[in-house]
């Protein structure tokens, strides 16, 4: 799996962009989202309260029941804010 | 229709895009158009737009295909700017062809809508002593809830 970040969550985390293999146990996003806030740190941070992110997978918008496949490019980020 | 959708650093030419939008197309009656600006606000020196490449494009198209089954559209060109903008300077273009006024006003502000809540850009504010990313605006959730 490849994992993206954007605006502050990839502040917070420090990268924008890493290979996650996905344990076995991850089958969708919230899973996902569940794993990563106990990595701790910045994680930590920014998945403590999901309700302020937003996902994509393979470049859709993604809701976090959205069921997860070992290929998927998941996005994490804020709300988006263009125009 | 022929949709010309730009992601860019640089500024655009109002009157350059609307020519290259209606050049090669017949039957165009209207062309209804929207420029966003950077607003200067109080101790706003910069905002830097970020921008996921890939799926903004492909949000973008898919937004222009929806707009596309409601009005009868000839043409549409989308430029958002990225990087850092300052206050005054352009940020977006929409610009809708059709044959009539009424599809090119109501596409054009559909297709805005829908831009600012689809596409993925976020905005972050410099000011003189500190940066801070944009929140979204519950208006502006509101506006593209009434496309539905």
């Amino acid at each position: 799996m490849t994992l993206v970040y954007f605006a502050w969550v990839r502040q917070k985390i420090g990268v924008a962009q890493e290979t996650f293999p996905a344990p076995p146990g991850i089958h969708t996003v919230q899973d996902l989202i569940d794993h990563l806030q106990r990595r701790g740190g910045g994680y930590a941070d920014v998945f403590a309260d999901p309700s302020r992110l937003r996902a994509a997978v393979n470049q859709e918008h993604a809701p976090f029941n959205t069921a997860l496949s070992p290929d998927d490019e998941v996005a994490f980020f804020p709300p988006v804010t263009g125009g | 229709m022929i949709a010309h959708i730009r992601i860019q650093p640089e500024d655009f030419d109002l009157n350059d895009e609307i020519e290259a939008l209606t050049e090669k197309t017949t039957g165009i009656g209207a062309v209804a158009s929207f420029v966003g600006v950077v607003r200067a606000e109080d101790g706003l020196t910069a905002l830097t737009l970020e921008h996921y490449p890939g799926m903004t494009e492909k949000q973008i198209a898919a937004c222009v295909e929806d707009a596309n089954t409601r009005w009868p559209l000839l043409g549409v060109t989308i430029i958002h700017r990225i990087g850092t903008l300052t206050p005054g300077t352009r940020i977006v273009l929409v610009a809708v062809a059709a044959p009539h006024r009424g599809a090119a006003f109501l596409a054009c502000e559909f297709l805005m809508d829908y831009l600012k809540t689809r596409a993925p850009f976020w905005k972050r504010e410099d000011r003189e002593t500190e940066t801070s990313w944009v929140e979204p605006r519950t208006s502006d959730a509101e506006a593209a809830a009434r496309w539905k």
